[in-house]
């Protein structure tokens, strides 16, 4: 099993302020249960010790393949799922471990949107059951105005306000996507992690979700924590990239340089693998030997070296260390200097 | 890729206005409606839409595969396989075409693979039907197939089963079944929607080198444009059951004539593009229900051009001189196009 190697914590800088959220050396494994007495046999090790901040009012973008644990890190540092170690600290607090009373008011300003807004619905509840629920919970506004202020939200991400009476099923696929983030909007919550939001919507559905997400995130300067395995929706929409290999950060970087300046050899083969909507610049796709190795039994040294076009010896056996570069860049990758 | 758009060499399929309608309890639906269009050899053709649109229903009516007593096709549907209609062709013919001369691969490589047969066998079940070889010649044939879908060591995968195999994996698995008797066409449905972008990148490499060797001819469905253009020659975009436009790629993507076949592309987020962060162009409202279809044009509603006319009649999918397609009353010129994206 290898040891989560220490990455130095970004200096949050970049910005004025302290970041709203630090995450440090965030470790997941999943238990693996076997055999006749049900024992642990072994772990899934969905994240590795990945550490990052996110200042207010910025747009992370965490890209990577099925199975690298992105979104496994956006449900752990909102605490829906509890890390095994590592800490959060939202607005310098740390909630690692708080209590599941103490977390209330953490839980109302951090909320999710899922990639299937279906099953993250209930389909027994209308609209506006559904949006009263967690608006009286967390006491948004006083019981005599909430009617109004739910009219205001399902307005706000653009349906009418004559669904209130539906069930989910009555909508589709964007419309239901839309109502995800009126639950999530619902408790006036600073931090979002929109995991995979427009993956399962159609290309001129994703267009209007994306807008949608874009004009909300301006309007109520939400921070947001976008997972998607799509590069060009995470470019276009975020400010800042993380790309993750098998539960490791292998690079961070501004999403305005990912062309210019990526320097893992992951992040440019995702970038060379897309196809480009042009077709007078196709181009020999970048096609990486391999699958991605089993995070059941990770491979010792770079996860990553049994696909690297760049691999070394040194690959095979020690694991790289995050290092800083200009620009707030930080890369793991032995053959990057 | 310039052979391909030129309308004169025989095709190698010729779909003329398939149209397939179900039984449901909402009553009859017609999922899609007058599909008309040519397959050459050797040529790969993308079939484009959004969710809904009648790609997948086309495909299957091809093949004959959609449930038979539920299914409705049109009288003067026509698809027109190496001299005969194989909408007139009973069940036994369509069984010697299906995997034999029309082969076929599908979304999701899991629920394709039987998960209690092992690799080999599947792949020989498919010679078994087809081929008279023996039994020594159809597992070397096997092996021989895993190894041009670049699996490696293919001696040892054949005794596999597809649960041992990566999604990757099943899908080379997929088209090793599909091109083992060296079909003149291959339906590929979505072939790479559930996979990820750089297996994505191997399985689209490996399709096509093996249609340079092989000079199969090639329908890819896919909602991807990025796909498209990177191996389509020609595109056929649908909308709402109806095919809107046929064009070469180059035409879609530098001159589309129809609304919507620009709208569509403009909505896609561009790489590497000057309009990072801000707002993507959208196309307004939702697909038509297909119970509920507009008079006119299908597209009206969320056209941004539509006109009295375009509400009132439905166009024509109408050929011009260059062999483009277009079912449009005002079809897009190139200052008009330009003039939308700001490049005037």
């Amino acid at each position: 099993m290898t040891q989560p190697v220490a990455q130095p914590l970004l200096t949050p800088d970049r910005t004025n302020g302290q970041p709203l959220l630090i995450v440090e050396n965030l470790v997941k494994h999943f238990p693996v249960r076997g055999g006749v007495f049900n024992r642990v046999v072994g772990h899934v090790h969905a994240v590795n010790g990945v550490s990052f901040s996110i200042n207010r009012g910025e747009t992370i973008g965490v890209v990577g393949e099925s199975g690298c644990g992105k979104s496994t890190l956006g449900k752990c540092v909102i605490r829906l799922q509890p890390c095994t170690s590592g800490k959060i600290l939202y607005e310098g607090a740390d909630i690692t471990s708080l209590s599941h009373a103490d977390m209330m008011p953490y839980r109302r300003k951090m909320q999710i949107i899922f990639q299937d807004p279906y099953s993250s619905l209930n389909p027994r509840l209308t609209v506006n059951a559904l949006l009263r629920e967690a608006i009286k919970f967390h006491h948004i506004v006083p019981t005599s105005e909430i009617n109004d202020y739910i009219v205001h939200l399902i307005e706000t991400v653009g349906l009418r306000p004559d669904v209130r009476s539906k069930f989910p099923h009555e909508f589709s696929g964007g419309q239901r996507q839309r109502l995800g983030i009126a639950r999530a909007l619902a408790v006036k919550p600073e931090f979002i992690v929109a995991d995979e939001p427009v993956s399962a919507l159609d290309v001129s559905i994703q267009a209007q979700v994306l807008n949608l997400l874009m004009d909300l995130k301006d309007k109520f300067g939400l921070t947001l924590l976008f997972v998607s395995h799509d590069l060009k929706v995470i470019e276009h929409f975020c400010d800042r990239v993380l790309v993750m290999y098998l539960g490791n950060l292998v690079e961070e970087l501004r999403c305005d340089k990912l062309h210019d300046e990526a320097l893992h050899p992951y992040t440019t083969a995702l970038l060379g693998a897309n196809p480009i909507n042009d077709p007078d610049q196709r181009r020999p796709l970048v096609v990486l030997e391999g699958d991605v190795p089993s995070p059941f039994n990770p491979p010792i040294g770079c996860a990553f070296a049994g696909r690297c076009p760049k691999v070394m010896e040194r690959c095979r056996h020690e694991m790289p260390p995050l290092e800083s570069k200009d620009h707030g860049q930080r890369v793991a990758c032995w053959a990057v200097d | 890729m310039n052979a391909s758009t030129n309308s004169t060499a025989a095709p190698v399929l010729s779909v003329r206005n398939l149209t397939t309608s179900f039984r449901t309890d909402m009553g009859i639906v017609t999922a899609i409606d007058g599909v008309s269009f040519d397959l050459a050899a050797g040529e790969t053709l993308g079939i484009v839409g959004e969710s809904g649109c009648g790609k997948t229903v086309t495909s299957k009516s091809i093949m004959r595969l959609l449930p038979e007593h539920l299914t409705i096709y049109g009288p003067d549907s026509k698809v027109m396989f190496e001299g005969s209609d194989l909408m007139k062709a009973n069940e036994r013919t369509m069984r010697r075409v299906r995997g034999d001369k029309i082969a076929m691969i599908f979304q999701e490589p899991m629920t394709s693979l039987n998960p209690v047969f092992r690799i080999g066998w599947q792949l020989e079940e498919a010679l078994k039907y087809h081929t008279d070889l023996n039994r020594s010649e159809r597992r070397e044939r096997a092996i021989e197939m895993l190894r041009l879908v670049e699996i490696p060591n293919p001696e040892h995968r054949v005794r596999e089963y597809p649960h041992q195999l990566s999604g990757g994996m099943r899908q080379r698995v997929m088209i090793a079944i599909a091109l083992c008797c060296e079909p003149s066409i291959l339906i590929a449905d979505e072939p790479t929607t559930a996979l990820d972008v750089t297996i994505q990148a191997q399985i689209l490499d490996l399709m096509a080198s093996l249609k340079k060797k092989l000079n199969t001819a090639i329908m890819l469905i896919t909602h991807d444009l990025g796909v498209i253009a990177q191996v389509c020659d020609r595109v056929l975009v649908m909308y709402a059951g109806r095919v809107i436009e046929d064009a070469s790629v180059h035409d879609i993507f530098y001159r589309p004539q129809h609304p919507y076949t620009q709208a569509l592309l403009e909505s896609i987020p561009r790489s590497g593009g000057k309009e990072r962060g801000k707002r993507l162009p959208t196309i307004e409202g939702m697909v038509p229900s297909l119970h509920e279809l507009p008079s006119g044009c299908r597209f009206s509603e969320r056209c941004r051009y539509c006109e009295d006319r375009c509400v009132q009649e439905e166009p024509d999918l109408l050929r011009a001189e260059d062999g483009r397609r277009v079912r449009c009353h005002f079809p897009l010129s190139a200052d008009r196009t330009a003039a939308a994206r700001g490049e005037t």
